[in-house]
């Protein structure tokens, strides 16, 4: 058996937030897809400092994921309603269909 | 005293937030009434933030500053905020965004700002920069029927919470290495020692802080962002979202990190050049008026940043001097091309000004001048701050950094000098519809007015700016 210490949670941190980061800028497909990875980018974020917050014997890190929490919710709520609207005026919301600014 | 009485402008707005919400609510078409009490509140506000500044406090623990710098920076944001609102009373009504929501967006966002200026934690930072930033996204996207206005909504949201997170990961890592989410007791603590994560973090950190001032290479939201919101809430996003965004990176570089300065200068020195030339390269290809103020934006934070790598008071004087006289130049500017309407159509294109001179001639000296101003030609405000910033890099031994802003101030001349071109000798078009409100007339003679006769009196801004940065050593 081995002793799952800081180390680990940090790493599967960091993969998590790889993956998130990755995913938003190698999805061609869904807009959906890129907020599910920024779910992922916070819950990665989460886990850090829950686990910081253990090692270190300290509070603070629990109070800051509860906020984090928080706000994690008002933005995908917020990002969904902005992905509803623009569903409506382009009936899509591929990835490569938001096209009309450039320049 | 005690502590509470001390937060009296943000206790102030966010009950005004609250009743306004449920006036708007309950009462029908209620646009105009909420409109004017949201203005009057922020003048309001004004003298409560004013009369706050007896002396500089860290209050709640350490977690909240109420200083002369936080203050400053509050009663820019209230005043840019309440031009943003009065000038763009008109392109609101004729585009149908009179939503009594509209407001109250800027509000919140404006409560927000408040706690991003002043927060003295991570914590009370990250929940400042959601709390402007989730309304920003609204207000990007009101305009619902709108292609263009939804869109930029959505990739405003993509990019925008992508570097919240990434800001986030940087502050959960500089937690776990240090202890603390508190500024003082973070700074203590990478005297003491600095290691790789921590670099890590702090990389992560200013990351996000750039994303949100929109400074090369996480500027790629903000041309299509510009150009896609209405021109309304274009003009606010060129206006307090940048003060606070750097008011917000000035207490973290200058207090949070003060000791490890070694380390944060080259990647700031990198952030600015970069902001500079490529705000003064893409914007020559443009023919959009507000995409071109979008890189026009991009260059000037990239000269604020210049001044910020000297980590001297000096440095942080001319960075919100510059600050200030680039808020005077937007207002006049998003002033102007809100004029630029035929028969309720609003033109955006360069080419649409040709021969404006000889169909409205104040208008167009007006606008020449800002953009003269913004090119940095002297004697108008712009050459001032450029000044400034170039002064204070000298004294600093950083003599490449001067030279390359001026290569790219040369080089923005070229756009800015091609609009007055246009204006001046190009063949005349149908006349614009004549101005009626006075909001815009205001916002346009009183910044037109600080613009021109700057010169007067250099030192006024200055010294105003001198007693706010008395907290930076």
């Amino acid at each position: 058996m081995i002793d799952i210490g800081l180390g680990h949670y940090l790493g599967l941190s960091s993969v998590i937030f790889t993956i998130g980061v990755v995913g938003i800028f190698l999805n061609r497909k869904n807009v959906i897809v890129l907020l599910m990875s920024i779910e992922l980018i916070l819950i990665a974020v989460n886990i850090n400092l829950v686990s910081f917050s253990v090692y270190l014997q300290d509070i603070a890190g629990q109070v800051f994921t509860m906020f984090v929490l928080t706000v994690a919710a008002a933005e995908a709520a917020i990002g969904l309603a902005i992905l509803v609207v623009f569903f409506r005026n382009k009936g899509s919301i591929h990835v490569d269909d938001i096209n009309s600014l450039k320049g | 005293m005690i502590e509470i009485d001390y937060i009296y402008p943000e206790i102030f707005l966010i009950l005004s937030l609250l009743i306004l919400l449920v006036l708007g609510v309950f009462k029908k078409n209620s646009y105009d009434l909420i409109k004017k009490i949201t203005t009057i509140c922020f003048l309001i506000c004004i003298p409560i933030v004013y009369l706050n500044n007896i002396n500089d406090l860290v209050i709640f623990k350490n977690s909240y500053a109420v200083d002369s710098l936080s203050n400053y920076l509050k009663i820019l944001i209230l005043i840019s905020t309440t031009f943003s609102l009065i000038f763009t009373g008109d392109y609101i009504k004729i585009q149908k965004l009179d939503k009594f929501e509209y407001p109250l967006l800027i509000l919140s966002a404006v409560i927000g700002m408040f706690l991003m200026v002043s927060s003295n934690d991570l914590i009370g930072l990250y929940l400042g920069i959601e709390l402007q930033s989730l309304s920003l996204y609204v207000l990007a996207s009101i305009d619902r029927e709108s292609e263009k206005s939804t869109e930029s909504g959505v990739k405003y949201f993509v990019l925008g919470a992508l570097s919240s997170g990434l800001f986030l990961y940087g502050c959960s890592i500089i937690y776990g290495f240090t202890g603390s989410t508190n500024y003082y007791v973070i700074s203590e603590s990478l005297k003491a020692s600095t290691n790789i994560p921590i670099l890590f973090g702090i990389i992560f950190v200013i990351i996000g802080l750039a994303f949100k001032i929109s400074a090369v290479p996480f500027h790629m939201w903000s041309p299509d962002v510009y150009e896609g919101s209405p021109t309304s809430v274009t003009s606010f996003f060129a206006l307090a979202p940048k003060i606070a965004g750097l008011g917000a990176i000035i207490r973290i570089l200058y207090i949070c990190f003060e000791n490890i300065y070694v380390e944060w200068k080259a990647i700031i020195i990198f952030i600015s050049i970069a902001s500079m030339l490529l705000g003064a390269f893409a914007a020559i290809g443009q023919t959009n008026l507000k995409r071109l103020m979008a890189y026009s934006s991009i260059s000037h934070i990239g000269y604020v940043l210049a001044s910020l790598t000297t980590n001297t008071k000096d440095g942080v004087i001319s960075a919100i001097s510059y600050l200030n006289i680039y808020i005077i130049m937007m207002i006049s500017s998003f002033a102007c091309i809100l004029l630029f309407k035929r028969k309720n159509i609003y033109f955006e294109n360069i080419n649409d000004l040709s021969g404006l001179s000889k169909n409205h001639p104040v208008i167009a000296f007006c606008f020449a001048a800002t953009l003269f101003s913004l090119a940095g030609i002297p004697p108008l405000a712009g050459f001032f701050a450029k000044f400034y910033v170039f002064k204070s890099v000298i004294e600093a031994n950083m003599i490449f950094l001067a030279i390359i802003g001026l290569i790219a101030s040369v080089i923005s001349a070229f756009y800015y000098l091609r609009i007055v071109k246009i204006m001046y000798f190009d063949d005349q078009k149908d006349k614009f519809d004549e101005v009626e409100t006075l909001g815009i007339k205001f916002s346009i003679l009183v910044s037109s007015l600080i613009i021109l006769f700057y010169f007067i009196s250099p030192s006024f801004i200055l010294e105003f700016v001198e007693v706010a940065s008395k907290i930076i050593n």
